[in-house]
Order: C-alpha cells, then sequence, then structure tokens
C-alpha cells in the first residue's frame, strides 16, 4: 500500500473505544444515553438482520462524488425530516467524533441517542450506532460514479437492538426509516437543483432472531427517553435544591 | 458502483478447514469476489473459515460491512470464522466495530489452522 494511501485509511477511521464520549450538551437537546454508551455493531443486536440500500442518482448535476460527500457532510441535519434533530459535534463529522440525536417516533415519543463516526473520507462516510439505539449497525454515505452520473447512496446495515424495537420495526419502524432516509436523499438532491427519484432496495441477510441478545432491552433509549420525559417535573422541582 | 473483482484464492489445508487469501482492497466493489471465494471455501464438511489477511492493503467501512454478511453466512452453514493477518491498524478497527468477538483472530496461519483443528 502507498505511504499515502496508508496515511488516508489511517486518519479515515476512527480510534477505538470502549465507551462513547460527548464533549457537551448542545442547547435543545437532553444528550441522555450516549455518554457511557458502548458502540455496537450488527453483530451484537437482537432482530432480523437488514441491509437497506437507498440511492439517488443526480441526473443533469455537474458534481463530483467528492463534492457532494462535502455538502453532504457539512449539511447532513438540514436534510432529515422535520421533527428529527441531529446535533453535529463541533468538529463536524469526523472520525471519532460523536453525534446527539434527538428523534420523533411514532406516537410522538421523543427517543434521544447518538452516533459514532466509525469512518469518514472524501467518497464516504459511516455512522455506527450505540447500545440502546432501535438498532445495531451501520450506515454508510457514499457518492459515486454512476455510468456518468454521480449518485448518492445510504447504506444500512442493521439489526433492531432488542425484542421490543423489533417489534416496533415490523409494525411500521421500517416504513417509517424508509421514509427518513428517501426524503434525506430527496433533500440531498435538492441541494444541487435536482428533483431526485430515490430507488430503496432492502434485502433480509439473516431472518433469524438472537435471542441471546434480548437483554439489550436494558439499554433501550426508548424507555429511558420516556421515563427522562416522565421525570421532567420532578427534576424542575428539585432544581432550587442541587448544587451549583 | 463499480464492481471490480480482487482475485482472492482459496485453499484448503483439511476437509474441515478452509483458507481465504484476500489480496488488494476490500470495498463494496468486492463483495462478488468474496462471496465467490467463500462458495468455494465452504464444502460440504467445512467448519472453519481462515480469512488470510497479509496482503490486504485497503479495507473501508464497506469491506468491513461484507465480513459481517460473510459471518451471516458462515454461521448459518455452522460455520466459525478465523482471521489471521492483520497489521495492528486493522486489528483496532476490528476491536472497536467488536468484530473481534465474532471473529477470533491470530497471529499466523499455523495458529489459526491449530485452533480450527
Amino acid at each position: 500500500m502507498s505511504e499515502k494511501r496508508a496515511q488516508r485509511d489511517g486518519d479515515a477511521w476512527a480510534k477505538p473505544v470502549a465507551h462513547l464520549q460527548i464533549a457537551g450538551v448542545e442547547p435543545g437537546s437532553s444528550g441522555i444515553n450516549v455518554a457511557g454508551r458502548r458502540p455496537t455493531s450488527p453483530v451484537h443486536g437482537f432482530g432480523r438482520m437488514w441491509q437497506k440500500t437507498y440511492r439517488v442518482r443526480l441526473e443533469g448535476a455537474d458534481v463530483e462524488p467528492a463534492e457532494v460527500i462535502a455538502v453532504w457532510k457539512r449539511d447532513f441535519p438540514t436534510f432529515w425530516p422535520k421533527g428529527n434533530r441531529f446535533f453535529a459535534p463541533l468538529a463536524g463529522i469526523a472520525p471519532g467524533e460523536v453525534a446527539v440525536l434527538d428523534l420523533t417516533m411514532p406516537g410522538g415519543l421523543k427517543l434521544s441517542t447518538g452516533v459514532l463516526v466509525l469512518y469518514a473520507d472524501e467518497e464516504s462516510f459511516t455512522l455506527m450506532t450505540p447500545e440502546g439505539h432501535m438498532f445495531a449497525g451501520w450506515i454508510t454515505f457514499s457518492a459515486f460514479d454512476d455510468g456518468g452520473v454521480t449518485a448518492a447512496q445510504a447504506h444500512v446495515l442493521m439489526r433492531a437492538s432488542d425484542p421490543l424495537y423489533e417489534m416496533g420495526m415490523t409494525l411500521g419502524g421500517h416504513r417509517q426509516e424508509d421514509r427518513h432516509w428517501e426524503h434525506t436523499l430527496r433533500a440531498l438532491a435538492g441541494a444541487f437543483g435536482v428533483e431526485g427519484v430515490v430507488t430503496t432496495e432492502a434485502v433480509c441477510v439473516d431472518r433469524r432472531r438472537q435471542w441471546g441478545k434480548a437483554g439489550n432491552v436494558r439499554h433501550n433509549a426508548g424507555i429511558r427517553s420516556g421515563m427522562y420525559t416522565a421525570m421532567a417535573p420532578m427534576r424542575l422541582m428539585t432544581r432550587p435544591f442541587r448544587r451549583a | 458502483m463499480t464492481e471490480t473483482t480482487v482475485p482472492m484464492s482459496v485453499r484448503m489445508p483439511s476437509d474441515r478447514t478452509s483458507v481465504i487469501d484476500i489480496a488488494g482492497e476490500v470495498t463494496a466493489a468486492s463483495e462478488g469476489a468474496l462471496m465467490d471465494a467463500y462458495g468455494r471455501a465452504s464444502g460440504e464438511h467445512t467448519r472453519w473459515v481462515v480469512l488470510n489477511f497479509s496482503e490486504l492493503e485497503y479495507m473501508n467501512s464497506s469491506g468491513i460491512g461484507l465480513l459481517v454478511t460473510l459471518l451471516v453466512r458462515a454461521n448459518r452453514q455452522k460455520q466459525r470464522l478465523l482471521a489471521f493477518g492483520l497489521t495492528e491498524h486493522y486489528r483496532q478497527i476490528f476491536q472497536l466495530t467488536r468484530l473481534d468477538e465474532a471473529i477470533a483472530i491470530h497471529d499466523s496461519e499455523s495458529e489459526a489452522i491449530a485452533a480450527a483443528a
């Protein structure tokens, strides 16, 4: 491997971390369910393993893949659907950085979680979920030349983290996730003046559920976020008695 | 996405153990080559598939994703994956992605094959 390639490769990956840390909590975010959590992989999830690919071709846009990725990284939160917030790390989307997410779940429940930037280079970046997230897995965002047209893609490799999330994914969660990334890709295409048509491909890589991982439910960020919200009045009442 | 074929050779030290020699780059474009190599490595009696990363030049996150898919296929066949020849950098990647909990990493081929025996 050339020295330059080796250097680039080394710079593109996050350094190993046992538990996630966040530098601070952005105003408007609870920032719970992230600090102290271990990053996970599809190996550690409970549910069926899915590989989902969302793709849009930027027909008519004179733009290189690297430029698409630069814009995607820079403006990542702005492409998300309303009701979902991505609190980007101060250093931006860079290897090893941790972002806090507030997501709106069906029924209006707010779910706070986060992601670790596992990998980032000029052509792609990958986010990795922590314990308690709806799914254990990775999402890779990339751009590439597709027969003379630049295409942008989100590729998800995931298992629902625990039995409750698996039930939720089966009862509409997968569809909600599809809508999320389809909206994101259309918005990204719009940033380049393209009315994009998003294609979605979902493949169930492993139909088996990993019952040995059912205990992941103890980290469930949905339950913890709900409890955090329910306890808000008590936190307000006790605030004057807490030390500064 | 451009499909490239990175040659991956397959050796069978025994009926129950196969070795896949991975060379060059492992990225999304390597899916066909890697899965083809696994198909050749996976016989009726194969219980251990050893991945030789000694000639690996570069692997990105999509490449790591391919290894997860490979792991699922191997588990389905009741096979175990082992690996050797990883540089310190890629050992750290396996640690970060926690793949090292599912794919046993060894220092050398002889050590990996001894573990499989």
